[in-house]
């Protein structure tokens, strides 16, 4: 019937596409990604080849802004492992953000309460405290899901807006500062604060904890039975049940996971940055955390690479706005593209063009 | 106290109007199975290209189309991340959020400089059609849109929806894409459509409140208010006429708290408590329906025409 069809390309649906085609991906988006992006650059009447070395090589060339990168991948890192826990077992978490300010709130609160306790004991403390208050934030919409199928899309997205009421409510009522003309608390006690890793920079002990969950979200996703359940809940419900994994308990452990883990990032940005609260301590890392996660495709490598392009990423719009005048929302502008790009070339995998 | 009241009704017909807008684009949308989370982006988006045309070209309808064109054309990209690529849709809704908002931002930079004031335009002006009736005269005095809002894209979103083929299908695409695919209805044409009317709508809001609110671009002017919109709907059951009494209740309690602040009152509980009202009354109306919320049964789920 279709012989005397002319042959014209298409796009075949492949299961098995060349194997050079996975690490060709990231390389691709990241062309398509700065085709994009110059004609924002020249909109600012800059020329793209110097202002992407500025963007991009520049800051890898200064060692103050080198570890700056680290900071700033700091809360990139964290919040990427903490939303691949649940994406990974196909429980949707948006809401990183507001479980992360409910770890900057117990952060907060214990930082404030353990003056004069030495850092071997307060540091622990917060962070336990932090990745309970994450947990229990989250514990909301993962028992809805479990226990009513109330889609916790709508409701992580929702109880992130309920936090940051909660922490204005804070901050200009109970925890203000009487001694600032902003809604900020005090300060935490000086032996709560994490230690510098190199001193006189702002990188500090919060790396390390991002590290360390990295290795850990690797050890449990390949190691061991639960990251094995964890990764067949998310391929498949009813083949899951079928294999006899307690579908429903191992949602649940996921989620409470994934928020407690957030609220880590809370506790790192409170006891290593800000040393107290303040409403804008996150302008979206719980959100970016999402992109992260998609971007290192749910490994545990996969999302450091990630976080640390996007700490790269927002450093150099910052050195690029100091050299050229380029707005640095450019960086903002950079990672958004970058996924779309990214999220539009997986069909690459998927779909291979033919001639046929 | 009268006078109080009749004040309040009135702002709560403003305040409700842009994220009535943006809501309605949603309930188009998700009616049709995709969960719209560009809604924050295209919202603030809409707000600065309107903003930004009708300042260069003194026109403020020439500001209000192009942020209608804007957002249609979001609308669009959205269509293709999760349409034609089957893209996971919270992913793609966050990403177009992210890039909106950056884009807005980087380009209000790029033309106003990093000013510490934002640069005001004359704003649109109410229309007071009751003018010299006592209460009538202060709530009727609104914003044109406002009036076209409840008075046309609310009923016209019903009947679109109920008494219409394009609806119809809108609703089925919802329900079972591949059943209306097998009876012959394009299921991409219908989900492209209603994410560009969607857009069309979440820019509509944003453009409302930088062309006839504010008269001017900050970068707190949307706040969230895309979120809020998403509430709405659940709240409102994904049916035009409930998602207008969501957003009056919450147009509303904001309006309420606005007001009790600026009076200076101390109350027992933190203003805050008003504002998140919304959501938490959302969140419990959601486990009260339970199993039974009756999300469109496709929502979140890309189809694929096999073969």
């Amino acid at each position: 019937m279709e012989i005397n069809e002319k042959p014209r390309w298409r796009l075949i649906k492949t299961d098995n596409p060349p194997f050079w085609v996975k690490p060709l991906i990231p390389v691709l988006a990241l062309i398509g990604t700065f085709i994009l992006t110059s004609g924002l650059i020249l909109l600012a009447n800059a020329n793209p080849f110097d202002a992407y070395y500025y963007f991009l090589f520049a800051p890898l060339e200064s060692r103050v802004s080198l570890l700056e990168i680290l900071v700033k991948a700091t809360p990139l890192i964290i919040c990427g492992v903490a939303v691949t826990y649940a994406f990974a077992t196909g429980y949707y978490n948006i809401g990183a953000e507001g479980q992360l300010y409910a770890g900057a709130m117990a952060a907060t609160g214990l930082g404030m309460a353990l003056v004069g306790v030495p850092p071997i004991i307060a540091i622990p403390v917060m962070i336990a405290g932090g990745f309970l208050a994450g947990m229990a934030w989250a514990l909301i919409p993962a028992l809805l899901k479990v226990k009513l199928a109330v889609d916790e899309v709508v409701t992580t997205l929702l109880m992130n807006s309920i936090m940051a009421y909660i922490v204005s409510a804070v901050l200009n009522g109970p925890w203000r500062d009487p001694n600032s003309g902003w809604p900020q608390s005090p300060d935490i006690s000086p032996t709560a604060v994490f230690f510098k890793l190199v001193p006189r920079s702002r990188l500090n002990f919060g790396f390390v904890v991002a590290v360390v969950l990295i290795i850990i979200l690797w050890i449990v996703m390949t190691r061991t039975s639960f990251g094995l359940k964890m990764r067949a809940v998310g391929l498949g419900k009813p083949a899951a049940r079928f294999a006899g994994i307690n579908v429903n308990k191992t949602i649940l452990t996921a989620a409470l996971i994934s928020g407690g883990i957030a609220g880590i990032a809370g506790v790192a940005e409170v006891a290593g940055i800000h040393f107290h609260l303040i409403g804008e301590l996150s302008p979206g890392y719980g959100y970016t955390g999402v992109i992260i996660a998609t971007l290192g495709s749910l490994n545990a490598f996969g999302v450091g690479l990630a976080a640390l392009f996007f700490g790269l990423v927002d450093t150099g719009a910052q050195t690029l706005s100091r050299a050229m005048g380029v707005p640095v929302y450019l960086g903002e502008v950079t990672q958004a593209i970058m996924l779309l790009v990214a999220l539009g070339m997986l069909l690459l995998q998927r779909y291979w063009i033919r001639r046929m | 106290m009268e006078i109080f009241l009749v004040n309040l009704i009135a702002a709560t017909l403003r305040v409700s109007t842009p994220i009535l807008l943006a809501a309605i684009g949603e309930t188009y949308s998700e009616r049709a199975g995709i969960l719209n989370l560009g809604i924050e982006g295209i919202m603030f988006f809409g707000a600065f290209v309107g903003f930004f045309v009708a300042d260069q070209s003194g026109s403020l309808w020439l500001g209000l189309i192009m942020a209608i064109l804007s957002g249609i054309i979001a609308g669009l990209l959205m269509g293709l991340l999760t349409v034609t690529l089957g893209v996971n849709q919270h992913v793609s809704g966050l990403g177009i959020t992210l890039l909106l908002t950056g884009l807005s931002l980087y380009g209000f930079r790029l033309v106003y400089g990093g000013r510490s004031t934002p640069p005001y335009i004359p704003s649109f002006q109410a229309i007071t059609p009751f003018k010299d009736v006592p209460i009538l005269g202060t709530i009727s005095s609104q914003y044109l849109l406002t009036y076209i809002t409840f008075l046309v894209i609310v009923p016209l979103a019903w009947f679109i929806l109920y008494r219409t083929r394009f609806g119809l299908n809108i609703r089925a695409v919802g329900e079972n894409p591949e059943a209306v695919d097998a009876a012959g209805v394009n299921v991409y044409m219908v989900r492209y459509s209603v994410l560009a009317i969607g857009g069309a709508l979440m820019a509509a809001g944003g453009a409302f409140l930088s062309l006839a609110q504010l008269g001017a671009f900050t970068h707190g002017i949307v706040a969230g208010r895309g979120w809020v919109a998403i509430a709405i709907v659940i709240f409102g059951n994904w049916s035009p006429v409930k998602v207008m009494g969501g957003a009056l209740i919450f147009g509303g309690t904001f309006a309420l708290q606005l007001r009790l602040q600026a009076m200076g009152l101390q109350l027992p509980i933190p203003y805050e408590t008003f504002l998140a009202l919304p959501y938490v009354v959302t969140i419990i109306a959601l486990v009260l329906a339970g199993r039974n919320a009756s999300y469109p049964a496709a929502l979140l789920k890309p189809y694929r025409r096999e073969g």
